[in-house]
């Protein structure tokens, strides 16, 4: 579509300034990880690398990390298996029984976290799930559930099930035929749902406020402890080395993804 | 499996329960951690202290209650027409570019989605503070400081950003959609760009509105870590109501009653955009 000067220039003034909203203000806790006051007021004021050294070397935020890893290792696995075998299930159901198992199991995406959290809370209490690892992993393994199924299901939707047929008309078992055929075609559905569940579990914090203790604290936990409670810069370090992981992993992916695309064209 | 299906082969048929055992791991932890917890809320906010509608009768008269039910509306709609209003030329931006601004534009909205949420609020607390960015900006300017942190505003500028990839995302898939030369058609038949953009772009690209203004919505609804961080007494939303009674008081009859309103709310929504979005998408998907 044709577009005026004038009606260009303004739309890309708008989209530049939608694209500084959405990441400038995340930038700012680079500045303020390097501050040598304990303090999160700006401007900065000098340079040091203390937030970070507190960071791994005090046992709350290194802890807190390590656990958030332990947990959201756990739950990518189990999600995705649960979530894949599920999707699979879905797709070679008929229609109806499909499609409300599908919004049931789609539900943990919209039901708001605090209610699920007071109600998970009111069960693990009266389990002793509270603050244990058990209890971390079940409750993220179900709010990253939907996103593996999503993920898989539209690799599946794509997916031609002829192919199933080729193998086994060639003789290949049932767990033969999904190993080497089925499996390596929706590679990327179940990658991509791996990779969802880890980020959903390492970024959870509404459940995981509710059923955390003093013996067990993920990092969203302990960040949103250190903000509420004093204006330490380390959360400002956490967010500096989270911010240029996370740029560091998508930006590589969709590298990698677009010299795949234009080497196969 | 019934007779009316005879072109299914004997052996299919003898599998036909293996899709239910694939999906049952899943079924039965879905129930387990989010069925039982749900059913319990509602058991407890029906039968604490006695059984009854006493904590429904309560939430709906104590008129701080209300307030803070309709500011979560107000709020959650705030959020949705910024959200909207700031999505729609990006998204349409999305599409108009070339394959290499797109990929920018992209990461653009994929950066801020996968960061962790706790810090981006983190860093609008830091931006929105009496010490923070835009006022120590505004002071070396010779300005007075605003006030942004524990306002209603500060909420909602820092709910729309964390949500706006949710609007931008389904917005952008429609719009990749719609076939550009029925903008040129109109043209070539002498509408005017505006003309051709009102009759023509905006009615196909609707479903992607709708799909991302319910998502937002919806989403904005049970919103609790920023307006915890980023609100004050006055911007108080639901989901903060909700972890007072049950942490705080111990009431977990009240409190669940109103987590039992916040999730009626929230599938009412749904269910009544369901229809509205489907039909939309099989309109969009036709041509």
């Amino acid at each position: 579509m044709e577009m005026k000067p004038l009606t260009r220039a303004i739309l890309g003034l708008v989209c530049l300034l939608v694209a500084i909203w959405l990441v400038a203000p995340t930038l700012v806790v680079v500045p303020m990880s390097f501050n040598e006051n304990k303090s999160l007021a700006f401007p900065p004021q000098g340079f040091s690398w203390q937030w970070y050294q507190n960071f791994v070397t005090n046992p709350d935020w290194s802890n807190s990390f390590l656990n958030s890893l332990k947990v959201a290792s756990i739950v990518s696995v189990l999600a995705t298996v649960l979530g894949t075998l599920a999707a699979f299930g879905l797709d070679r159901m008929k229609a109806r029984p499909a499609n409300l198992l599908r919004m049931l199991m789609l539900t943990p995406m919209v039901v708001p976290g605090v209610v699920l959290a007071i109600g998970i809370y009111a069960v693990y209490l009266d389990t002793r799930l509270v603050g244990t690892l058990l209890g971390f992993v079940l409750a993220h393994t179900i709010l990253a559930l939907p996103f593996v199924l999503i993920a898989v299901s539209a690799n599946l939707e794509v997916f031609d099930r002829r192919l199933e047929t080729a193998a086994a008309s060639l003789g290949a078992g049932a767990l033969t035929t999904f190993r080497t055929v089925t499996l390596p075609l929706i590679a990327p559905g179940v990658l991509s749902g791996l990779l969802f569940a880890f980020a959903t579990s390492f970024d959870e914090i509404v459940v995981s406020l509710f059923i955390t203790n003093p013996y067990l604290k993920t990092l969203p936990v302990q960040i949103f402890a250190s903000i509420t409670r004093d204006a330490d810069p380390t959360v400002a370090a956490v967010g500096t080395i989270l911010l240029f992981a996370t740029t560091m992993l998508i930006g590589g992916g969709m590298l990698l993804l677009g010299r795949e695309r234009k080497g196969r064209q | 499996m019934s007779a009316s299906e005879p072109t299914i082969p004997a052996a299919e048929r003898r599998w036909a329960w293996r899709p239910y055992a694939l999906a049952l791991p899943a079924l039965v932890l879905l129930l387990a951690v989010i069925g039982y917890p749900l059913l319990t809320i509602v058991a407890r906010s029906l039968s604490e202290p006695e059984w009854g509608l006493q904590n429904y009768i309560w939430f709906f008269s104590v008129p701080i209650n209300l307030t803070v039910l309709q500011r979560t509306f107000v709020i959650s709609t705030w959020v949705t027409l910024v959200c909207v209003v700031s999505a729609y030329p990006y998204a349409y931006l999305m599409t108009a570019v070339g394959p290499r601004v797109r990929l920018v534009l992209l990461l653009c909205v994929l950066i801020p989605f996968w960061v962790s949420g706790v810090v981006r609020t983190l860093s609008w607390v830091i931006l929105l503070q009496d010490s923070g960015v835009i006022n120590s900006v505004l002071r070396s300017l010779g300005l007075g400081g605003v006030r942004l942190i524990r306002t209603q505003t500060g909420v909602v500028i820092g709910m729309a950003q964390v949500l706006l990839p949710f609007m931008i995302l389904p917005l952008y898939s429609v719009m990749k959609g719609i076939d550009l030369r029925l903008m040129r058609a109109a043209q070539s038949l002498g509408a005017r760009p505006f003309r051709a953009f009102f009759t023509i772009y905006l009615p196909l690209s609707l479903p992607g509105v709708y799909a991302g203004a319910i998502i937002v919505f919806i989403l904005a609804l049970g919103f609790y870590i920023t307006p915890a961080l980023l609100g004050g007494p006055r911007s108080t939303m639901l989901s903060t109501l909700v972890q007072t009674q049950v942490l705080s008081l111990l009431q977990w009859g009240r409190g669940g009653a109103m987590g039992v309103v916040l999730l009626v709310t929230t599938f009412v929504l749904l269910a009544l955009a369901a229809p509205v979005m489907r039909s939309k998408y099989r309109e969009a998907g036709r041509h």
